[in-house]
């Protein structure tokens, strides 16, 4: 048996060579593995698998927040052995997402997993038998039963995912959701696409209203492979990007639940102010969502001090206007009764689904990238993470409105003690030389959660293999377990006080 | 009570009145100009990241162009951005924006079918479908009914069924597996019917175009009657596209 101390560590935005990493036998992975989620400070963040000229090479990252460090450990299938592996979900139920992701690219079979269905009906994936649309969805025999199926298309203007309850009269037993219909090949384009501006763009569409949480992460993962030292000026400026977005999809989810619960005044108030924040944005970059600001090694729009006299100023209006209206907000008796004790996921339920970000934090699960893991910024101005007890809607509300509070702060201390006078951000540049058998990891506290990116190259320096991990991967099993035994009336609140993202998970 | 009175007293007015003539501040890029400067053309072709820049004579391609402003920081003598965001055309070839021809997106009402100025000239119900947008077009899309755009003034709105539709906004690069809920929405939309596409990733594919993903068959079938480039496409754009689609003046 393989001793805990001595496997492959990183910290978090940071490479290591492929030829370091901790390799096992399925049997010592199998064993370790488990012994590593025993302790509740760790967590999976990624595991994949690979073509490799003679089998396959699994990878698992694993977040230790006690010690701050990320656990590397891999296993290898050769293309001669049977694709068939023993589940570790049976154990570690958090992992049953990855598991099927291999199952769906690679065709392993994991025994004994609690459902072992495919994640996103990829392009790619190994078994083009089956097709979305005639996925067979769980269902139950029952006359006192009957099924509610909604989407790919929902009523909204939303992204496309089918929802499927089981109901007993109002009552919902069991919901699944299943996606895959935004699926663009983003991972695979990332490889075929050789220019790193288009790489960079391809990043910014992971999801776009996270445009900057994913393109962050997406620029620190390459530069870390390229070994590129960032000036610390532009690392501040992602991170006040990732704050800023932070604000305004909040401020915007607050607005929407209010419509949820038809209060009016909330919801045109809310999205106004979101609005404010947005257009600060614009006026930064030029584009409202922070498309084009994250670049690599630089950025075209560096943050000058009359940026930064703008947007104190702005948060000023902002905060004086959002405290007075989400005073009302918050204490009016039918916001509270329609969010109080509705779609509740315990803390313990959250720990199971290996649940992330504001999910994981409205049960009291303290998870915060931004503090296991702290970037340079984040070490030199520190966060603190909030958690809410209860795990229901009004939690997540609640979570939501502090979550704002805290970034603005932060935001006010970030300006009082940086001097953002000078203008030395350096340009953009493209031209990266990566290591050849690398393996960089880079992880950020987006508004959704944590974002992870994984990218491996080949002995020429080429990227050979690029893992995306959007938050809402595990936070959706959360949406579908607040359903059980909720009337079917309220999943719209539950769906909203969530935002998980479709295409981020489709990629 | 006279808390939310307050609220209401504090926030002021928020509508923006003339949606037709709002400014935008840089470094918003809307429309660029081409200066007739010489560069090195084949470099300025191949900083594009998504090949909406082509040579002899110098076009930038809208409906394939991400507003990434890469060009301009690259050759500033030579390509620049204005904040005209009126960039929304009913004709495709229009959004390409020729060196040296500083004039607006020309929108081409006489082509126009005679069916939507009758029809919808003082009311358009749209059902949007999101085929692997990313959620910022879909975003912007929200934003424009919202208390700032405001574009139920003009009779113009988002609707849950199909069967209140008066046609379909598109955004997204169209994936092999909203193919066919794409194409059930659209039949499902009674007659006469609107196409319109939203977003550099709609017209033309953007950053995605030649992934082995995506299934854009249904554009071939059908006349698009509005393209609307961005990305995301600003509600101004928006907007102002679809009254230009369905009014007869330019100033209602």
């Amino acid at each position: 048996m393989i001793d805990i101390q001595n496997i492959s560590r990183i910290k978090n935005n940071q490479s290591i060579d492929l030829n370091k990493i901790t390799s096992l036998s399925y049997e010592d992975f199998f064993d370790l593995s488990i012994q590593i989620f025993e302790q509740d400070n760790n967590h999976c963040l990624n595991y994949f698998a690979y073509k490799i000229s003679d089998g396959l090479k699994f990878i698992m990252a694993i977040a230790d927040d006690q010690n701050h460090s990320i656990i590397l450990l891999s296993h290898f299938l050769k293309s001669s052995e049977k694709l068939e592996l023993r589940s570790l979900s049976e154990k570690v139920f958090a992992l049953h997402i990855f598991e099927r992701e291999i199952y769906e690219n690679f065709g392993v079979n994991f025994l004994n997993h609690p459902w072992l269905k495919p994640v996103r009906f990829a392009h790619d994936r190994s078994n083009k038998n089956i097709q979305l649309c005639d996925y067979p969805f769980y269902s139950i025999q029952s006359e006192e039963l009957h099924e509610v199926g909604v989407g790919p298309i929902h009523a909204g203007i939303i992204e496309p995912g089918h929802f499927r309850f089981i109901c007993n009269g109002e009552n919902v037993l069991h919901l699944e959701i299943q996606l895959g219909w935004q699926h663009r090949g983003i991972e695979r384009l990332l490889l075929e696409k050789k220019n790193n501006l288009q790489r960079n763009l391809l990043a910014e569409n992971i999801a776009g209203d996270m445009a900057i949480g994913h393109t962050s992460t997406f620029v620190q993962t390459m530069e870390a492979l390229a070994d590129k030292k960032v000036a610390e000026r532009t690392q501040i400026e992602r991170v006040l990007a990732i704050e800023l977005e932070r604000i305004a999809i909040n401020t915007g989810d607050i607005g929407a639940l209010c419509t949820d619960a038809a209060y009016h005044l909330g919801a045109n108030v809310f999205a106004i102010l979101r609005t404010a924040i947005i257009n600060f944005t614009q006026l930064w970059c030029g584009n409202r969502f922070g498309k084009s600001l994250i670049r690599l090694s630089g950025t075209n729009f560096p943050f000058t001090s009359e940026l930064k006299e703008e947007l104190l100023e702005m948060l000023l209006r902002f905060e004086k206007q959002f405290n007075e209206m989400a005073y009302v907000t918050y204490r009016l008796p039918s916001i509270q009764n329609r969010f109080d004790f509705v779609g509740t996921v315990t803390n313990k339920q959250a720990h199971l689904i290996g649940a992330v970000g504001p999910t994981a934090r409205m049960t009291n699960l303290r998870r915060d990238i931004r503090v296991s893991h702290p970037n340079s910024t984040y070490q030199k101005f520190p966060y603190e993470t909030i958690t809410m007890k209860h795990g229901d809607t009004f939690s997540r509300f609640m979570l939501k409105k502090k979550e704002i509070i805290k970034s603005i702060a932060w935001i006010r201390n970030l300006m009082d003690s940086y001097p953002f006078e000078n203008h030395t951000t350096e340009k953009p540049n493209y031209d990266l030389t990566l290591q050849p058998d690398e393996l960089a990891i880079s992880i950020n506290e987006a508004w959704r959660g944590e974002v992870c990116h994984c990218a491996i190259t080949d002995e020429k320096g080429e990227l050979k293999h690029y893992k995306i991990k959007d938050p809402s991967l595990h936070n959706w099993k959360a949406l579908e377990l607040s359903l059980r035994n909720v009337e079917i009336s309220d999943f719209p609140i539950n769906n909203k006080s969530y935002n998980l993202s479709y295409c981020g998970h489709d990629l | 009570m006279i808390k939310e009175v307050k609220v209401i007293y504090h926030n002021g007015k928020q509508y923006i009145p003339d949606l037709r003539n709002a400014k935008l501040k840089a470094p918003f890029r809307g429309r660029p100009e081409i200066s007739t400067a010489k560069v090195n053309e084949q470099a300025l072709v191949d900083i594009c990241p998504l090949g909406a820049i082509s040579s002899n004579p110098v076009r930038i391609d809208l409906g394939k162009c991400a507003f990434c402003g890469e060009c301009a920081f690259a050759f500033p003598e030579k390509i620049k951005f204005t904040q005209d965001y009126k960039i929304a055309s009913n004709i495709r070839e229009n959004l390409i924006v020729k060196e040296g021809e500083n004039h607006p997106i020309v929108f081409d009402k006489s082509k126009i079918r005679e069916d939507i100025k009758n029809t919808f000239s003082k009311s358009l119900k749209l059902r949007e479908v999101s085929a692997g947008g990313d959620g910022s077009c879909e975003v912007e899309l929200g934003a424009c009914g919202n208390a700032n755009f405001d574009m139920g003034r003009y009779g113009l709105e988002f609707v849950a069924s199909p069967r209140h539709a008066d046609g379909i906004i598109i955004t997204g690069p169209i994936t092999e597996n909203m193919a066919e809920p794409l194409q059930i929405c659209y039949d499902a939309i009674p007659s006469p019917k609107i196409i319109i596409l939203v977003g550099v990733d709609s017209i033309s594919g953007g950053v995605f175009n030649g992934s082995a993903a995506l299934n854009r068959s249904f554009l071939d079938k059908y006349k698009i009657d509005l393209y609307i480039p961005g990305n995301p496409a600003h509600p101004l754009t928006v907007i102002n596209g679809l009254l230009d689609l369905t009014r007869e003046s330019n100033n209602k």
